[in-house]
């Protein structure tokens, strides 16, 4: 555990996220929160990781960690915590905050005492997301202060330091982050972390309570704030210009992790450029960026997604009448979609400062590659429960479906996702299909997406009275984000034993009147429950219930057994392809000359192929057996 | 001086311990690093891109023509990404296909091997070695990732020396499969180094 045993002063090897969770333990922090997703997770799971390996050492950790319901949840707590006066952490992917706003919005205006520094981890390309939105707009749109990591190291520093400027703010930090920083390792040097203050004391103040009166009167005193956080951009550290060759009169302003891509194209280009390098990027330091404006007549905005320094600037040249020319999205150099790379930095900066491309020549294969999407893993319990269903559902059944590794069952032959707006979304869109047609209707949410938002939309099947399905897919693991806990679970994000709430409790105290509890392994009795449900006129549950592939076959080998692994008998394959085309496991491929066989890199050994296969010419490999 | 390395291959092969392992070894030797992952929803079983930046470098991802290294798993996943690859480039791939479910059942098409390699090696240097069999020889299938990590330390491109590398890769792995790990490195690279 070398992130909190290896001395200061040492530089290790970290995740950006790691890094992050080691800079809010530098600054101290007394709680941290989060709901997981990716590309945050690793933030959390990091505090978890260290919490239960102290556990094992019987050391108490420095801080409480918590896997709270959702992201609201989790900022209501940490903030409590600051309001007692502990620094608190609260991170997110970046539509958690759409979840965490209502929370986020008001808490702008009531500020906190103990620093809070709120993580937004944005995903631009949608590498693992339902959209590419730009949180930086949420800093401007809740008078936030916002930073902007754009190395491992960077994002250590940002975090630790923001608790600080947090406390002399007295607001909330957003440091907002992508993917390619998230998820990019670089060396790290460790400082010496501050002693956390353990318990905190919740002074009572009238202006904790937002009554029309107390937002009216702290409203002004945010604005007040910004005008201080204006100031302290401009001496921020994590603002600088950075000379590249000689100063001629073209500059470029860029943040976060474009940054890395400007400084090597300026550097593989031979460019005579001056940067300007914002890291608080809310508010934009006024006379770092009116001095560009200034010294330039030429500007290069590169920043991924939205134009919002790029608009910004634009305001300052026109209210300062500064004569600058603008390069940017607005010009159409560069682009308001997905991430950028060196490629394209390097190209379009190429372009205006009148350069050739430095890279070797290459181009892309002119073969034609099967695509490789991501797809359920072979042995979920998922692809079980959803060739279950298709036994039974009539033509035109409607899947709703929600976030999580079950999404994945769009994919063909099981195509068992229709419509997904986020999370929670399953349920809610099932009562408005139910109301809107006469289709049957099968809605999909996982375990910890129930926890999360997928209670309110069965009260309201219950209370209305609709006609649906809704199955609840209970591996009991938030998987697709890294197999964190969920209140379903046993133990909690701190190792520590928790009370595990069963997901049939609860829409039974729903009011929900037909529940059906299956093994999907078993895919019979599974069709069996789901006709049934099929068949009840009004609200239905199906709680499928099986672990995930992936922790089973961990805890077999942890338990030093072999995971036994399947193939097929040629001699009674008959070729008829149910595996392949119903059941569609992708462990299964067929050969050129019609043979079936069954990928021993790939199998996870769930042998639920074994129900499907009609001539029973499954069975478990000789080497495993 | 920078050295730039792909590393690509199927979700749930060990890409990304891969990656973890190269960053580890470089920060020992003291030598600067970068690299980028994919994580959540793309390792389910898709295609895994993965990039080691070492030397004089900002940026964790590479741009095209400019790999020195691309290693894979799979051998379409390392042509998939050629485009990262020039003339000098050498490709290290495992000789294992596995076949993605978009052929199974959406009609795609698995090129047959020869073209593959005959495309790799218009494109730039290809070695290939049946890294599986060599993990399985070593004891553990799963360790195909240190078979490869054992073939790129053959070419002799890392910044460091390869001893480095495997103390780096016993000091990730539990102490009981140190031998296998170590006989699944020298399998890897004596692969290549017969080549």
């Amino acid at each position: 555990m070398e992130i909190i045993e290896e001395k200061p002063e040492k530089t290790i090897l970290l995740l950006g996220n790691e890094a992050i969770t080691r800079g809010a333990i530098e600054a101290g922090v007394d709680v941290a929160t989060t709901y997981p997703g990716t590309p945050s997770s690793e933030i959390a799971d990091t505090f978890s990781h260290i919490a239960k390996y102290l556990k094992k050492k019987k050391i108490k950790p420095s801080f409480y960690f918590q896997y709270s319901v959702n992201e609201k949840v989790a900022l209501e707590v940490a903030a409590a915590a600051s309001f007692s006066k502990l620094r608190s952490l609260t991170c997110m992917k970046h539509v958690g905050l759409n979840v965490a706003s209502d929370a986020f919005m008001t808490y702008l205006y009531v500020g906190c005492k103990g620093g809070h520094v709120i993580i937004s981890a944005d995903d631009p390309a949608c590498h693992s997301s339902q959209n590419e939105q730009d949180n930086r707009y949420f800093a401007i749109f809740a008078s936030c202060p916002m930073l902007e990591p754009t190395t491992p190291q960077e994002a250590k520093e940002m975090t630790r330091i923001g608790f600080d400027l947090s406390e002399e703010l007295k607001s909330p930090i957003l440091l907002r982050t992508t993917t390619r920083l998230n998820h990019a390792r670089g060396p790290v040097t460790l400082k010496k972390p501050k002693s956390s203050k353990g318990k905190g004391f919740f002074e009572k103040d009238p202006d904790l309570v937002t009554v029309p009166a107390t937002a009216r009167k702290k409203h002004p005193e945010l604005l007040e704030k910004m005008k201080k956080a204006a100031e302290m951009s401009d001496k921020s550290p994590f603002n600088e210009f950075i000379q590249i060759g000689e100063k001629t009169k073209m500059g470029i302003l860029t943040s976060g992790v474009s940054y890395n891509y400007v400084k090597e194209a300026a550097e593989e280009l031979s460019l005579d450029v001056t940067i300007l390098k914002l890291g608080m990027t809310h508010p934009i330091p006024p006379k770092m960026t009116k001095k560009l404006l200034t010294d330039c007549d030429t500007v290069v905005v590169v920043e991924e997604l939205e134009p919002i320094l790029e608009d910004q600037i634009h305001k300052i040249a026109h209210e300062q009448g500064i004569n600058v020319s603008i390069l940017g999205k607005s010009t159409g150099h560069f682009s308001r979609l997905y991430e950028y790379n060196p490629d394209i930095v390097t190209t379009v900066l190429a372009k205006i400062f009148d350069k050739k491309v430095p890279f070797p020549a290459s181009k892309k294969t002119s073969i034609e590659l099967p695509s490789r999407p991501p797809a359920l893993c072979p042995g979920c319990p998922h692809r079980a429960t959803y060739y279950a269903v298709k036994q039974v559902a009539p033509k035109g059944t409607v899947y709703p479906t929600d976030i999580g590794c079950y999404t994945l069952g769009k994919a063909p032959p099981l195509k068992m996702a229709d419509l997904l707006l986020c999370m929670g979304s399953n349920a809610g869109t099932a009562c408005g299909l139910a109301i809107s047609t006469d289709q049957k209707i099968i809605s999909y949410m996982g375990d910890s997406t129930f926890f999360h938002s997928g209670i309110p939309p069965v009260i309201n099947a219950v209370h209305h009275n609709h006609d649906v399905v809704i199955t609840v897919l209970d591996n009991r693991t938030t998987a697709m984000t890294g197999h964190q806990p969920n209140p379903g679970t046993e133990t909690d994000g701190m190792g520590e034993d928790a009370r595990r709430i069963l997901v049939e409790d609860v829409v039974k105290g729903c009011g929900v009147e037909h529940i059906e509890i299956v093994n999907p392994n078993n895919v019979k009795k599974t069709s069996e429950a789901f006709k049934r449900a099929l068949d009840f006129k009004g609200t239905s549950v199906v709680v499928s219930k099986a672990p995930c592939i992936l922790l089973r076959n961990r805890d077999l080998r942890r338990a030093g057994r072999v995971v036994p692994t399947f193939e097929i008998d040629q001699e009674k394959c008959t070729q008829c392809e149910t595996c392949l085309n119903d059941f569609g496991c992708p462990a299964f491929y067929k050969k050129e000359d019609g043979r079936i066989f069954i990928d021993e890199q790939q199998c996870n050994g769930c042998g639920n192929c074994l129900q499907v296969c009609p001539k029973k010419a499954i069975k478990v490999r000789k080497e495993d057996a | 001086m920078k050295t730039s390395i792909v590393l690509t291959g199927v979700g749930g092969q060990g890409v990304i311990t891969a990656t973890n392992i190269l960053g580890k070894a470089a920060v020992n030797a003291g030598v600067q690093v970068y690299a980028s992952e994919v994580h959540g929803m793309a390792q389910r079983g898709g295609s895994v891109y993965c990039t080691v930046r070492m030397g004089d470098v900002s940026s964790p991802l590479i741009a095209s023509g400019t790999a020195d290294v691309i290693v894979s798993t799979e051998p379409i996943e390392a042509l998939r990404y050629i485009q990262y690859a020039n003339k000098k480039t050498k490709v290290i791939t495992d000789t294992n296909p596995v076949v993605p479910f978009t052929v199974n059942v959406g009609g795609e098409a698995y090129p047959p091997l020869e073209t593959v390699y005959k495309e790799i090696s218009a494109h730039a240097e290809l070695i290939t070695l049946d890294a599986l069999q060599l993990a399985k020889d070593a004891g553990a299938r799963i360790t195909k990732n240190i078979v490869l990590l054992g073939a790129l330390a053959a070419t002799g491109l890392l910044p460091f020396d390869s001893n480095i590398l495997l103390e780096t890769i016993f000091a990730n792995v539990p102490p009981k499969f140190k031998l296998i790990n170590e006989k699944a490195f020298t399998g890897g690279m004596n692969a290549v180094s017969k080549k």
